[in-house]
């Protein structure tokens, strides 16, 4: 020991990062398309369209796939997803709508339903069409806060609806985690940009960037100017680890490095550590082990305090770490962190066993790692701060997250909010959705 | 966005997707579900005299992964009673005004029967009647239907008395049972038919369950033919329909029937001449909502094609349909393979070497395998673009020989143009 840690860049061949990186599912062909949507039955009050956060009408869009309706599929699926793209890219859909498919409760094998959305999505954008018009004005401004897909999807319901929307926006990017969050080979290229543009092609939405609520903006100044207001600003904050040692410089929130990795425009110029270690269980998790893998890193392990049932990331995400020669070990948690000339060398953990009511509880028992870096992806939180600006009524947040009712209105009249600062399901496709339900009910409280 | 309104014999619709005579138009219930689903129009099943029907009455056809390729019944006229049905189609008419409702009838082959009948129906409300010449089955036996639609004489006949006892717009609909399609239609034409509509269902045995020895779909033991329909007869459907648009011209009304499952299918048939067309066997495997990929993907198609209304492309193929002397005998294309493409499953070579050209070459070097067309061998009949499993691996190309057109009809090599030349 003694020598610091192993961090380096362009531990691969330069041609490896290319296919690391690259797409994990290829997209489908024509005729593999074809073969594939035919596999659909048509059902009747099918499952998956329930499944499916969004309600698209699934058989629907798979039969005009079939007979080459390629325009009618994608509108099936961008009318009630105007992130249709991103969601076949990103939506856990084997625990979404592919669970629900009659084939696989017949043959363990459902029909490739995100594929397919992703066959129709993108031969639509390819031809650059804008398949939606604005209303006619109903005279009302709207400003809706953070440019991520709750707050996109809002934002393009609203100016359909025909009003006009002001986004405000902390970074300088439209996407949220899309741009910034996602792992880098479920939506390679610029595709996260290229579907903002798309949607903000609908016109009547204008984005401020460098805009921040708590900062250069106000809630109560907001609800001044405007008719009513949406937040969307996410999980802004990350759950921290109160463990011995946690200030040491190399033990860092796993989004914020990939938040770097998404950004790099080339990601072998990115110094990743050889012994990498990932505390946590969930999606999040898993994209940074599998992403410091494909960087070079030799040894990746993922340390969760619970057993594989009680992890958060699906099976799917599990296996695709484990293929990728991720190491998951379970049953324990981080003790202390030991650090050489204020750098982290490695992680004691203790052992833990299920305790009362599934949680786990430390047995005393330890064992350390040696590592390079550590990651933590134990959960992002809701900033609330910016939230409260003094004024007198305040909106109501319910642990950890912004209150609403089933239209997504909070506290404040005329004032809702959607996506991860609320409660339920953390995904691309859910935040979609709270923000489509949102606009609906925004527009009745406009005009009303 | 394109405009799928359609005026057929007068009668209008703001889609031409009708439901053919059966099943799905049996009554009110499933009528009022078709609109809502955004059918143009229906025709009623068919009234005429009191039938009942077997228990056992359809099969299927499976071919490849479709339940449906094929489909057969052995299903009579409506058995409810006249009364019942045109007090239905008063209150869906009275509903849904703009949608099309078309009255089947069949009644026995004597002028009495289709006066009353046509009395009876008069004040139905129904914007035409539609009559049923075709069912192959169970009817016919009793001179009904086939039997009558099979004999051009007949139809005339029968055509004239509906004319003679109704003022609404008369659609005769067609047999396929029958050699030569344009007999019954001239028939139905100088009977004074507003329209013809066809097909109705092909006389067939779907098939014969080897363990009873009975024909299906077995009625306890035993089976008799039954009327086919579905995909496997949209061939036989195009056919006559063509040939009916090309012999009276496009001023002539023709619903087109048979195996229409999809837009395409829907959009075929008008170019061969439907100005509508009816459906059947689809609605009955997947429900009505069908149609709403049917409206859709027609106007799509339509938009980007630059069609604004289906008169703008009904008919547009008939003029390329020709006789076979009137086929270029100098046009020439060659099989060619993508070597990239290709995944050495060899059907190809098989299929030209057993049954066409043996213009295919089958090579192993090195252990991997290696199939080439020999051009001097191709004669382009296509069968291998055929059986590739692989879109696009082969492919038939033009090869520019420099000769013009030189149909059958002037090819010195036609022994009827030796005599005329000598
Ligand atoms: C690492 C990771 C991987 C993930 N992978 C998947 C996946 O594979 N599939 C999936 O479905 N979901 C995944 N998710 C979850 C998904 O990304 C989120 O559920 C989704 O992005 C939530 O959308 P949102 O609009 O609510 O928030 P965000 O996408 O977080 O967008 C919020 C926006 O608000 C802006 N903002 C924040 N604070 C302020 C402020 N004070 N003022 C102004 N603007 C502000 C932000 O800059 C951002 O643009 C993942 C999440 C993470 C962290
Ligand atoms: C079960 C069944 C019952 C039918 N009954 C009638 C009928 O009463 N009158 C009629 O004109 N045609 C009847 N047909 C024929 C259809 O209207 C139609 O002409 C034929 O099925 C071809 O269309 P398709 O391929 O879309 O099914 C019937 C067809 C089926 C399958
Ligand atoms: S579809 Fe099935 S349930 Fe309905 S009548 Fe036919 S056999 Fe009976």
């Amino acid at each position: 020991m003694g020598a610091g840690p192993d961090i380096a860049a362009g531990r691969r061949e330069a041609a490896e990062y290319a296919e690391a990186f690259g797409e994990l599912k290829p997209p489908l062909g024509r005729s593999s398309a074809l073969v594939e949507a035919s596999r659909c039955y048509f059902c009747y009050d099918a499952p998956c369209i329930e499944a499916c956060p969004t309600g698209i009408d699934i058989p629907s869009f798979i039969r005009k796939i079939e007979t080459g309706n390629v325009k009618g599929a994608a509108l099936d699926i961008l009318e009630p997803n105007i992130f249709g793209g991103a969601c076949a890219r990103v939506c856990p859909v084997e625990t979404l709508c592919e669970q629900a498919c009659v084939r696989e409760a017949q043959e363990g094998k459902p029909v490739a339903i995100g594929l397919l959305q992703r066959y129709a999505t993108d031969r639509f954008l390819e031809t650059g069409a804008q398949p939606f018009a604005r209303a006619a004005s109903s005279g009302k401004r709207v400003a809706v806060i953070g440019a991520g897909p709750a707050g996109l999807s809002a934002a393009h319901r609203l100016s359909r609806l025909g009003h006009d929307v002001t986004v405000f926006e902390a970074r300088d990017k439209p996407g949220g985690l899309n741009e910034y969050g996602i792992a880098a080979y479920k939506v390679p290229n610029d595709f996260a940009q290229r579907e903002a543009a798309f949607i903000l092609g609908l016109g009547g939405i204008e984005i401020e960037y460098g805009k921040a609520l708590g900062k250069e903006i106000s809630l109560t100044r907001l609800r001044q100017d405007f008719g009513a207001v949406f937040i969307g600003v996410g999980q802004a904050a990350v759950r921290a680890l109160d463990a011995e040692g946690h200030g040491l410089t190399g033990i860092e929130p796993a989004v914020d490095f990939i938040e770097r990795l998404r950004q790099a425009g080339d990601v072998s110029a990115l110094p990743v550590g050889r012994r990498i270690i990932v505390i946590g269980g969930g999606n999040t998790a898993v994209d940074i082990a599998v992403q410091t893998k494909r960087l070079g890193a030799e040894d990746v392990t993922i340390v969760y305090r619970r057993g594989p049932d009680a992890m958060s990331a699906t099976g799917h995400e599990q296996d695709l770490a484990q293929t990728d020669g991720v190491r998951i070990r379970h049953w324990a948690q981080p003790k202390r962190f030991a650090g050489e000339a204020g750098r982290v060398s490695a992680v004691e953990f203790e052992r833990t066993e299920p305790g009362a009511g599934g949680r786990a509880q430390g047995t005393g028992e330890t064992y350390t790692l040696d590592a390079d870096m550590v990651f933590t992806a134990i959960g992002q939180v809701l900033l609330a701060d910016p939230l409260a600006d003094g004024a007198a009524e305040s909106l109501t947040v319910e642990g950890g997250c912004i209150a609403v009712d089933g239209d997504m209105a909070t506290s404040l009249p005329g004032v809702y909010a959607g996506g991860d600062c609320v409660a339920g399901q953390d995904l691309t496709v859910q935040a979609v959705e709270d923000g489509k339900r949102a606009a609906l009910a925004m527009d009745k409280y406009l005009r009303s | 966005m394109a405009d799928l309104r359609t005026e057929f014999a007068g009668i209008k619709s703001p889609n031409p997707f009708w439901l053919a005579s059966g099943p799905p138009t049996d009554k009110e219930y499933n009528v009022v579900r078709a609109f809502k689903a955004g059918w143009g129009g229906v025709v009623w099943k068919t009234v005429g005299e009191t039938i009942f029907n077997t228990t056992s009455r359809y099969h299927a056809n499976a071919h490849n992964g479709s339940r449906i390729a094929g489909f057969t019944n052995i299903e009579l006229i409506s058995d409810r009673p006249l009364e019942v049905n045109l007090r239905e189609l008063k209150a869906v008419k009275r509903d849904w005004p703009g949608r099309a409702v078309v009255l089947s009838l069949m009644v026995p082959c004597e002028e009495p029967y289709w006066e009353d009948i046509l009395k009876k129906v008069e004040n139905s409300e129904a914007d035409g009647i539609e009559i049923n010449l075709g069912c192959p089955h169970g009817m016919s036996e009793r001179g009904m239907g086939a039997a009558v639609g099979q004999v051009p004489e007949y139809v005339e006949m029968v055509t004239r008395w509906a004319k003679a006892h109704t003022r609404m717009p008369v659609i005769v609909k067609l047999t396929p049972n029958i050699t030569d399609i344009l007999a019954p239609a001239r028939a139905a034409i100088e009977g004074r038919a507003d329209a013809v509509s066809l097909i109705n269902t092909v006389a067939s045995i779907i098939g014969v369950d080897l363990d009873t020895m009975s024909p299906l779909p077995e009625v306890n033991g035993k089976g008799s033919h039954g009327g086919y329909c579905g995909p496997a007869v949209k061939p036989v459907a195009l056919r006559m329909v063509g040939d009916i648009a090309r012999e009276f011209g496009p001023e002539q009304a023709i619903s087109g029937i048979g195996g229409i499952s999809t837009w395409r299918d829907a959009a075929e048939h008008m170019a061969m001449g439907a100005g509508t067309v009816q459906v059947c066997t689809a609605a009955m495997h997947q429900g009505f909502k069908i149609v709403e990929d049917m409206i859709d993907g027609l106007s799509n198609w339509m938009d980007e094609k630059g069609y604004r209304t289906i008169g703008d492309f009904r008919g547009r193929a008939v003029p390329n349909y020709v006789s076979w002397e009137k086929l270029d005998l100098n046009y020439e294309i060659v099989a060619r393979i993508d070597q990239d493409a290709c995944i050495q499953c060899g059907l190809c070579h098989v299929a030209c070497e057993d049954t066409a050209h043996q213009a295919i070459s089958a090579r192993r070097t090195n252990g991997s395998r290696r199939y080439e067309v020999i051009d001097a061998e191709c004669v382009g009949c296509n069968l291998c673009m055929l059986v590739c499993p692989v879109e696009n691996c082969v492919t038939m190309e033009r090869v520019e020989n420099g000769k013009g057109y030189m149909p059958w009809t002037d090819d010195p090599r036609n022994p009827m143009n030796k005599e005329a030349a000598e």
